[in-house]
C-alpha cells in the first residue's frame, strides 16, 4: 500500500525504561517506545499485557514508578499541573467506552474544551465543531445528544472532540473494543483517514487487520514488556518469538 | 374545657406555615453548607476530607434533639440567648448540611472516573471539571435523594417544639391542652404533616423512574 505520508524522523513520543506499579503487580515492566512524527504505532498483545496502560502512561493518566516518558517535548508523569496542562495541549485521547459528556449535544462536547481551555469564542468554537463533524461525517448529529447515537457514532464525535483542540499526537486505547463488526469498520475508517493525513497516533488495538493495514510499526506486548516491535511488515511475516507466533495465530 | 372548633383547625394550619419555614430554612442552610461539605469529601487534601469526615460523623451520630438542646439552652446559659426560630435554623442546618453533604459526596462519585479522565485529556482544569462536567451530571443523580431527604426534614421539624418553637406539632399539644381531645387533634396535626410530605415523596419516586429511565 503505497504510504501518503513522510515521517520525518524527529522523535515526537519517547518511553524510557517504564515501570509502573499497581501495588506489588508489576505492569509496566521497562517498557521503552519511540514514535517519531507522522508515524502509526499499533500496539497489539493479550489482556493484561500492559498496553492499555502504557498508553495510560503516555496519556499522562497514571504516574510511573521507574523511566521517563518524554512527549512533544513535556515530561509525562511528573507531578506538576504546569507541566501537565502543556502536554494536554499537544495529546489528543480516545477511550474504549467514549466518555462523551452525557448532559451535553454533541457540539457542546466539542465546543467545551475549546472554549475553557483554548479561550475561543463562542463562534469560533462552532465554527470548529462543525469542521471536525464533517471529518467524522456527522454533520447532520450537531445537536443529538449523546444517548441518541449508536456507539460507532459516539465514538466519531469522541474523535471529533479530541481532534478540534489539534493535537499533535492522538492516542486510542482500544476504541472499537465495545463496537460491533459494522460500526467498528466506520471508526477504524476514521482513523485510517487520519493516519493518511500525517497524523502521529498510537493505537492500542485488537484488529489486527487494522495494524497490519494502517500501522507502521507493530509493538506486540507480553507480561508488561514490549516482547517484540518493529516495521508492520516484517513483524507479521517473521515472528520471532513463540508468543507473538501463537497470538498472531489465535487471531487469525 | 374548651369545645374543639373551626378556629382551632385554623390555628393548627397557621402553625404549619412555621413547619414550612423552618423546613424551608433548614433545606436552604443546609444545601448552603452541605455542598462545601460534599466537595471537600472528595477532595484531594486529606484534611479538608478528614474535617468533612469528621463534622458527618459527629453531627449523624448526635441526636437532633441534642443539637437543638444545645443551641437554645446550652447557648443560652452562656449568655447567647437566641429566640427559638433562631436557634432551631441554626440546628436543622448543621444537621441538614451533615446528611446532604453525605448524599451528595455518594452522587458526586457516581459519576464515572472516566468523566475525569476524558475531561482531563482535553484539558479542562478542576475547577472546570467540576462546574462543566462533574456537578451537572451528579445534580441530575441527586434530585431524587435529595427530595426523599426533604420529606425527612419536614417531619423532623416537629422536635423544634421541644425549644418552645410554636410549629406544628407544639400547636397540636398546645390545642390539645385547651380542649383535651387528643386523638381528634393529633390527627388533625398527622393529616397536616401527610399533606405537606406526601407530594413530595411523589416527586421523589416520578424523579427516581425519570433518572433510571434516562440511563
Amino acid at each position: 500500500m503505497p504510504d501518503a505520508k513522510s515521517p520525518t524522523g524527529e522523535s515526537v513520543i519517547s518511553v524510557d525504561k517504564v515501570v509502573k506499579e499497581f501495588g506489588p503487580l508489576r505492569v509496566l515492566d521497562g517498557v521503552s517506545l519511540d514514535v517519531t512524527r507522522g508515524q502509526t504505532v499499533a500496539i497489539v498483545g493479550r489482556s493484561g499485557s500492559g498496553k492499555s496502560t502504557l498508553l495510560r502512561c503516555i496519556a499522562g493518566l497514571e504516574t510511573v514508578q521507574g523511566g521517563g516518558i518524554t512527549v512533544c517535548g513535556h515530561e509525562v508523569g511528573r507531578p506538576g499541573s504546569a507541566a501537565r496542562a502543556q502536554l494536554r495541549r499537544d495529546v489528543g485521547m480516545v477511550f474504549q467506552s467514549y466518555n462523551l459528556f452525557p448532559h451535553l449535544n454533541v457540539e457542546r462536547n466539542i465546543t467545551l474544551a475549546l472554549t475553557l481551555v483554548k479561550k475561543q469564542s463562542k463562534e469560533e468554537a462552532k465554527k470548529r465543531a462543525a469542521e471536525v463533524l464533517s471529518m467524522v461525517g456527522l454533520t447532520d448529529k450537531i445537536a443529538s445528544y449523546p444517548e441518541q447515537l449508536s456507539g460507532g457514532q459516539q465514538q466519531r464525535v469522541a474523535i471529533a472532540r479530541s481532534l478540534a483542540l489539534q493535537p499533535q499526537v492522538m492516542l486510542f486505547d482500544e476504541v472499537t473494543s465495545a463496537l460491533d463488526p459494522e460500526l467498528t469498520a466506520e471508526v477504524l475508517g476514521v482513523m485510517e483517514d487520519l493516519a493518511h493525513h500525517g497524523m502521529t497516533m498510537i493505537s492500542v488495538t485488537h484488529e489486527m487487520g487494522f495494524a497490519r493495514r494502517v500501522a507502521d510499526v507493530v509493538v506486540f506486548m507480553h507480561q508488561g514488556k514490549v516482547w517484540e516491535t518493529g516495521p508492520t511488515a516484517d513483524v507479521f511475516a517473521n515472528p520471532r518469538t513463540a508468543e507473538f507466533k501463537q497470538f498472531v495465530g489465535s487471531e487469525l | 374545657m374548651n369545645q374543639l372548633s373551626f378556629n382551632h383547625v385554623v390555628y393548627l394550619v397557621e402553625a404549619a406555615r412555621w413547619t414550612i419555614l423552618l423546613s424551608v430554612i433548614a433545606f436552604i442552610g443546609g444545601a448552603m453548607v452541605g455542598l462545601p461539605i460534599a466537595l471537600m469529601r472528595v477532595a484531594r487534601s486529606k484534611v479538608l476530607r478528614g474535617l468533612a469526615s469528621g463534622y458527618i460523623q459527629l453531627i449523624q451520630g448526635t441526636p437532633l434533639l441534642i443539637v437543638l438542646f444545645l443551641s437554645y439552652f446550652g447557648l443560652g446559659i452562656l449568655g447567647y440567648k437566641l429566640d427559638p426560630l433562631v436557634a432551631a435554623g441554626i440546628s436543622f442546618t448543621i444537621y441538614a448540611a451533615a446528611f446532604l453533604g453525605e448524599i451528595w459526596r455518594g452522587c458526586i462519585e457516581a459519576v464515572p472516573k472516566t468523566q475525569w479522565e476524558a475531561s482531563d485529556c482535553l484539558g479542562l482544569n478542576s475547577f472546570q471539571q467540576y462546574a462543566y462536567v462533574i456537578l451537572p451530571q451528579a445534580l441530575r443523580i441527586a434530585i431524587p435523594p435529595t427530595v426523599g431527604f426533604m420529606v425527612q426534614i419536614v417531619k423532623n421539624t416537629s422536635l423544634a417544639s421541644v425549644i418552645g418553637f410554636v410549629e406544628l406539632a407544639r400547636a397540636g399539644q398546645i390545642v390539645n391542652n385547651s380542649t383535651f381531645e387528643p386523638f381528634a387533634i393529633f390527627t388533625a396535626v398527622a393529616a397536616i404533616y401527610f399533606v405537606l410530605c406526601y407530594p413530595l415523596s411523589v416527586a421523589a419516586r416520578t424523579l427516581e423512574r425519570r433518572a433510571h429511565a434516562g440511563r
